[in-house]
């Protein structure tokens, strides 16, 4: 994780050392309070040890806490009284930054505000745009779309439970989850270029078809991945270190999470199948054929095995949207909106202007507001666009799964055991850079 | 979705309980609003997520825009969900106040001291009163997942939620100055300062 916070204009991480709560060392004790003193033998009053409530700050820059998040933890003994997560050290400005783009600058722009789930991001915004100018797509980009979707659903699953199942001290799952997730990457960086941030999505479908070769190694993967999944089960769902650490805990009711607005897979681990992939139309999912794992607890077992049976149904989208795929143009024919083709710019004096306007200004996007949501790998994740008649968005704003997820941390968290606060964190999986944007 | 029937019967129901509380409606891009008044946007929260037949129980999104140079500039959109038959519908407040939008506002950009990275802007700029914010009711009591989602658009509009429990910044710094979501904040020019802003967390 980069240290973000330091370069923050916020300064908000810029405490001195020493403070009452503050301080930058991780786990650093930081003093006692609400606890009844008793007069010891000399007159001293002596801290009642039995009872004392200890404030504890784990973060920002702590490994389990999976990004730049700060909990400040007050504990008796080992037992979490109450969590304050606090939020706001990685806060970039993104969607203030985006005002400040033409449309199809602000692409690459929100890709990095969740930056494990970038083409969700993309397809969010896409999404939003293409609804505001009422452009449709064609068929071989909305497979092409789903498709990289799925991918990159496996992808974050798969530095979820890497990421993860290092906190609770199985170091060897964060290895064995990188080699697959390299293996995602290296699809990413045949079809798009890049490993991570592709740039692929664009108002009006992709931004280039898939090379030769990748629907090969692509359907590959798609076949090997269940495999994999089930050797990451025989490490872990009998392990008893695993178990004990997140058999029963965390859990938080269904009607509580849904008070709190708590989606995606923590949701349908509590035994709710509420997936926007099958409430709302949109992409091909209507199209393909999968299924909802859902738990019944609701605890951190259910939510790894809900995530890890994601993965299985991801990889199952994969390889139908590769049988499904048809053929025809991977980006829409409006030259409005749509940059030409290369080939045309030397020969045609339309598509030079065209082109010239597109780069340049970018594309007026008609007055209106639209809310875009779609289900990302943490949940709803939604995109508010308001546009204002010019070329640059009047707002940007990104629902983040993460930001409200949070919420349900304390309840997670308050009454268990410090461990099992950093397996419940690690259950959640908030990516703070989405939290904080 | 409701469609742009189904959306004016249901204005037409809330009306009948509610008289004046909608003030209209907008379907636009197959998305279904009902534009409230803002004094009485529980009144209408409270009837769409309880109302047996319609329950738009669950809250996916609260957040807020600013419509500069329209009056009135800001707005705060709730989407609900009734998950029961899959439909969205946004409920829109639209809110006045804040600084009449002159030239002189609250996102100058700083002074050259300031952006050396001098004079942390903890102060408000001389010769400003206290400025008037807008106000809506908070919805945390009917939709909890409201409580930093309230926070957010307080940190960044600087619209005051009435009755919200804990209404501080949440992703900007305490002692940060200004609203920097508004249209009429600039982009660019922010120092880069280290202020000791942390809160006592007792």
């Amino acid at each position: 994780m980069t240290d973000g916070a330091g370069i923050d204009a916020s300064g908000a991480s810029a405490s001195p050392a020493g403070d009452v709560v503050g301080g930058t060392a991780p786990c650093a004790v930081a003093g006692g309070g609400g606890s009844p003193a008793a007069a010891g033998p000399a007159g001293h009053s002596v801290p009642d040890l039995d009872r004392e409530i200890m404030t504890i700050n784990i973060g920002p820059h702590h490994p389990a806490t999976h990004g730049v998040l700060r909990l400040v933890v007050d504990l008796e003994g080992e037992m979490v009284r109450e969590v304050r997560p606090v939020i706001g050290y990685v806060h970039t400005g993104i969607e203030k930054s985006c005002e400040d783009k033409s449309y199809w600058k602000v692409i690459p722009f929100v890709e990095r505000m969740d930056y494990v789930s970038y083409f969700f991001q993309m397809e969010a915004f896409c999404g939003a745009v293409e609804r505001l100018i009422d452009l449709e797509i064609p068929p071989r980009a909305r497979y092409l779309r789903t498709l990289f979707l799925e991918l990159n659903r496996i992808h974050s699953h798969l530095v979820w439970l890497g990421t993860t199942a290092l906190d609770l001290g199985a170091i060897s799952m964060l290895w064995y989850c990188f080699r697959e997730r390299d293996k995602i990457l290296d699809l990413f960086e045949m079809a798009t270029g890049q490993r991570m941030h592709t740039r692929y999505f664009q108002v009006g479908g992709v931004i280039e078809d898939i090379p030769l070769g990748f629907e090969a190694k692509c359907r590959a993967f798609a076949e090997e991945m269940p495999i994999r999944v089930g050797q990451y089960q025989d490490l872990l769902d009998r392990n008893e270190v695993f178990l004990s650490r997140t058999k029963g805990t965390g859990i938080v009711s269904r009607e509580r999470l849904l008070e709190l607005g708590v989606t995606g897979p923590l949701l349908r681990a509590a035994g709710d199948p509420w997936d926007l992939r099958k409430a709302f139309d949109y992409l091909v999912y209507p199209e393909l054929d999968f299924k909802i794992p859902v738990g019944t607890v609701g605890d951190n077992y259910d939510r790894y095995r809900v995530r890890v049976a994601e993965m299985v149904e991801s990889a199952s989208i994969v390889r139908q949207c590769l049988d499904a795929l048809p053929d025809g143009p991977f980006i829409a024919d409006d030259r409005k909106y749509v940059l030409p083709p290369r080939s045309e710019l030397s020969t045609s004096m339309e598509s030079l202007i065209h082109h010239f306007k597109l780069v340049t200004e970018g594309y007026r996007v008609p007055p209106g507001e639209v809310y875009y949501s779609i289900e990302g790998p943490r949940g709803e994740l939604g995109c508010f666009v308001l546009a204002d008649g010019s070329a640059k968005p009047a707002r940007v704003h990104f629902r983040d799964p993460s930001f409200v997820n949070l919420q349900s941390f304390r309840d997670m968290a308050v009454g268990g055991y410090v461990a099992d606060m950093i397996a419940s964190l690690g259950m959640l999986d908030p990516i703070l850079g989405g939290v904080d944007r | 979705m409701p469609d742009a029937p189904g959306l004016e019967l249901i204005r037409g129901e809330i009306d009948r309980d509610y008289p004046g509380a909608v003030l209209a409606t907008s379907f636009d891009r197959a998305q279904a609003a009902l534009i409230v008044d803002p004094e009485r946007v529980l009144e209408v929260l409270r009837w769409l997520a309880e109302q047996p037949g319609h329950r738009y129980d669950f809250l996916s999104s609260l957040h807020a825009a600013d419509y500069l140079p329209a009056e009135p500039r800001f707005a705060v959109h709730y989407e609900l969900i009734n998950r029961d038959r899959v439909e969205r519908i946004r409920v829109k407040a639209m809110l006045g106040g804040g600084r009449p939008a002159g030239p002189v506002t609250a996102g100058d950009p700083p002074s050259p001291a300031t952006a050396q990275g001098m004079v942390p802007p903890t102060a408000p700029p001389p010769g400003e009163t206290e400025e008037e914010l807008p106000e809506i009711d908070s919805c945390v009591e009917l939709f909890p997942t409201a409580h930093a989602q309230e926070r957010e658009v307080f940190d960044f509009f600087g619209i005051v939620f009435r009755g919200h429990p804990n209404l501080t910044r949440i992703l900007m710094p305490d002692d940060y100055v200004g609203w920097p979501q508004r249209r009429d904040f600039p982009i660019g020019g922010e120092p880069v300062t280290f202020t000791y802003s942390e809160r006592s967390y007792d």
